[in-house]
């Protein structure tokens, strides 16, 4: 028995209700203090993201572009701690009902002890964890523990993924798999792979849980194109982009919310 | 007792933390390796290129001065420093460019410190017609022009990178982030015992070749296994490359000497068995430089090479074992074995080198005049001579004593800084 209310799911459900597949934002926690990050993760929600991914900054990110790269490091000059990111996570929960993924890399999860850091993410309020650098086989002890938890562990898939793994990571997927749109780090991309459509559908049709694409979404047309092919569209670099060209705070809040909303728009079918 | 396991496991170290998109290209290395491990023509074609390219079988010399200087301990030196560029990384990187060609790979990369294993997979990649671009911190590229100029020589395309420290762990970070982008037709040579699985236990088996030759010319030169062998370890190729053939030889000491840099308690060193914790960077479980929350420190060293906050994953298992002793050597003590060895042998080791050196001197003393020590003098130190230069006239323009140290004046600071 679940000791959270499943919001994952729930997520998926309602854009399945509205005829379209849900939006799942990302936003670096610090980028650039945990304040100015919790009104952007807020203003997401408030423009129709279902899923609010919060990045945990790591000093060596190595599935990261330069976007995402240049948020950590100016979240890790303000001294962003994993305990911030916990609190971040929980200020959110306190005033939006969409789901919370936090999203980072496994060194810090360890430093701070595993099964601290899932309990932190119970009473934080915080659905899933999705951790790029601990693949399935690295995960077994990990997973059990977030599962027990109720907290959903998120692997990822690639195009360079075999059957094999594809079949060893639906067997292992909690929550929803989040399918890597592109050979490459994060980053908007000015165009996605002409097979991406084939290998999602393949990965989808085997999948116990939702599929979710991410890696090169930035604008609404890629959005609703890939909208079509998953249950869901993961934007992360485009915002944090849209973070960093500046302003006050609420300037900020404002431009995000909007491109959220586009974003939104361009996925419901 | 087999390590690492089918998944790359050295007890609780080593695996493979890295993105999905790199799993099936780690799969499909290990396979490739694990044929040519079993394929007689590949270690035909390997050892080819290690006797008629490289230069081996490297000698082993004895250092008799610096024996009698400890008290008769008999001193034998493995000498690396003898291969073709220089040093013990082009016995791994020749292994690898053999392995990508049979994977049907077209191009190679490789991140490098001080640049010896850059130099190395340059050379290699020029031996077989491959491209090749080498990743190296921007400060990196500052502090070792020459190597930099060396590997552009030598074809390749060195690529300067500014993320973080701008130093060799961020090049591995854009090394890895490069595979990841054009990993179907890429090779990525990794210089050190560390990294995903199988790299950590592959390194080894091309470095292996050290140790192998090492304890047959031992037992020839002396009738007996040395007390105690001695690597420097900063991610540990050297070490775990003469180490492994003598790790059944449990009366063998494994001595590895880490950089102690500033000193253990300044918080600038490269001593990640000695005072870090496990913890997981460039895709194993391992001893880690890290602070509190889990973010990487940066190490420091006088040495480019030891200047790294991991250590390979096997080493971590190792020292857990009991198997392996820890010992370290500051910049200070590095840069007097360099001259020490130069003076008394004849031999101008490498920087990471004459940390090994320093912990000899003090170890051979120990052990007295029934002692038999074998120390790996891993790599040369013409690539450090300006390096050195600058060094010791910093330390004779220097009052004696160090600490407390007055401020210098800011100009003279920043241009101290500047030239490290």
């Amino acid at each position: 028995m679940s000791p959270v209310p499943d919001r994952i799911q729930a997520a998926f459900s309602a854009a399945a209700d509205r005829g379209g597949s849900a939006l799942v934002t990302y936003v670096m926690a610090g980028d650039p203090d945990l304040a100015t990050s919790r009104e952007m993760a807020l203003a997401c929600a408030a423009g129709g993201a279902d899923i609010l991914e919060i990045g945990m900054p790591f000093s060596d990110p190595i599935a990261d572009g330069k976007t995402i790269q240049g948020a950590g490091e100016r979240s890790l000059r303000a001294g962003t701690t994993l305990a911030g990111c916990l609190s971040l996570a929980a200020e959110v929960r306190k005033r939006t009902p969409a789901a919370i993924a936090l999203m980072g890399y496994v060194n810090p999860v360890l430093s701070f002890g595993e099964e601290r850091f899932l309990d932190a993410c119970v009473a934080s309020g915080v659905d899933a964890v999705i951790l790029p650098d601990l693949p399935p086989e690295e995960a077994v002890g990990f997973r059990a523990a977030a599962v027990s938890r109720g907290v959903k562990l998120v692997f990822l898939l690639a195009p360079t993924s075999t059957p094999d793994r594809v079949a060893a990571a639906c067997d292992a997927a909690t929550g929803f798999l989040y399918f890597v749109s592109v050979t490459g780090v994060t980053g908007a991309r000015t165009s996605l792979p002409a097979d991406l459509g084939a290998k999602v559908k393949a990965v989808r049709a085997r999948s116990p849980v939702p599929v979710v694409v991410g890696f090169g979404v930035g604008t609404p047309a890629q959005a609703r194109t890939v909208g079509k092919l998953a249950d869901g569209v993961v934007v992360g670099s485009a915002i944090v982009q849209r973070i960093a060209e500046g302003g006050t705070r609420r300037v900020r809040a404002e431009r995000v919310r909007r491109f959220v909303a586009s974003l939104a728009k361009a996925l419901r079918r | 007792m087999t390590v690492p396991d089918a998944t790359g496991h050295f007890g609780p170290y080593g695996g493979r933390y890295v993105p999905e998109t790199l799993v099936p290209a780690l799969d499909e290395l290990t396979l490739a390796w694990q044929a040519a491990r079993r394929d007689p023509a590949f270690a035909e074609e390997l050892t080819r290129l290690l006797t008629r390219f490289a230069g081996r079988p490297t000698a082993l010399g004895d250092a008799l001065r610096m024996g009698a200087d400890a008290g008769g301990c008999r001193i034998v030196l493995k000498r690396e420093d003898l291969c073709h560029t220089g040093a013990h990384k082009i016995n791994n990187t020749l292994g690898q460019v053999l392995l990508a060609r049979r994977m049907g790979k077209r191009r190679i990369i490789a991140e490098t410190g001080a640049g010896q294993h850059g130099v190395a997979t340059a050379t290699a990649a020029a031996l077989f017609g491959m491209p090749c671009d080498v990743f190296m911190g921007a400060l990196d590229v500052e502090r070792q022009a020459l190597n930099v100029f060396r590997m552009q020589l030598l074809g390749a395309r060195v690529v300067p990178v500014q993320s973080g420290s701008r130093t060799l762990k961020d090049a591995m970070n854009e090394a890895i982030r490069d595979w990841v982008t054009h990993v179907r037709d890429t090779h990525y040579i990794i210089g050190s015992v560390a990294g995903p699985h199988p790299y950590p236990a592959m390194v080894r088996d091309f470095q292996s070749v050290i140790g192998d030759e090492a304890r047959a010319q031992v037992l020839q030169v002396a009738g007996r296994l040395p007390d105690a062998v001695v690597a420097c370890v900063g991610g540990g190729s050297n070490a775990m490359g003469i180490f492994s053939a003598f790790i059944p030889d449990r009366a063998v000491r494994l001595v590895g000497v880490e950089a102690a840099g500033h000193g253990l308690d300044t918080g600038k060193h490269g001593a990640a068995l000695a005072r870090g914790r496990p913890g997981v960077l460039h895709g194993s479980r391992s001893y880690l430089l890290q602070d509190d929350d889990g973010q990487i420190v940066e190490a420091h060293s006088i040495s480019a090479g030891l200047d790294y906050p991991g250590v390979g994953p096997e080493l971590s298992w190792l020292k857990d074992q009991g198997r392996l002793e820890l010992r370290q050597a500051t910049d200070d003590e590095a840069l007097d074995a360099l001259g020490y060895l130069a003076r008394t042998e004849g031999i101008i080791p490498a920087l990471e080198t004459a940390h090994a050196v320093a912990a000899a001197r003090g170890l051979a003393r120990e052990l007295g005049p029934k002692g038999l020590l074998l120390v790996n003098v891993s790599g040369r130190g013409d690539k450090d001579i300006d390096h050195v230069r600058r060094e010791l006239a910093l330390r004779a323009a220097r009052p004696p004593v160090r600490r407390p140290r007055k401020a210098p004046p800011k100009k003279a600071a920043r241009r101290a800084r500047r030239s490290r």
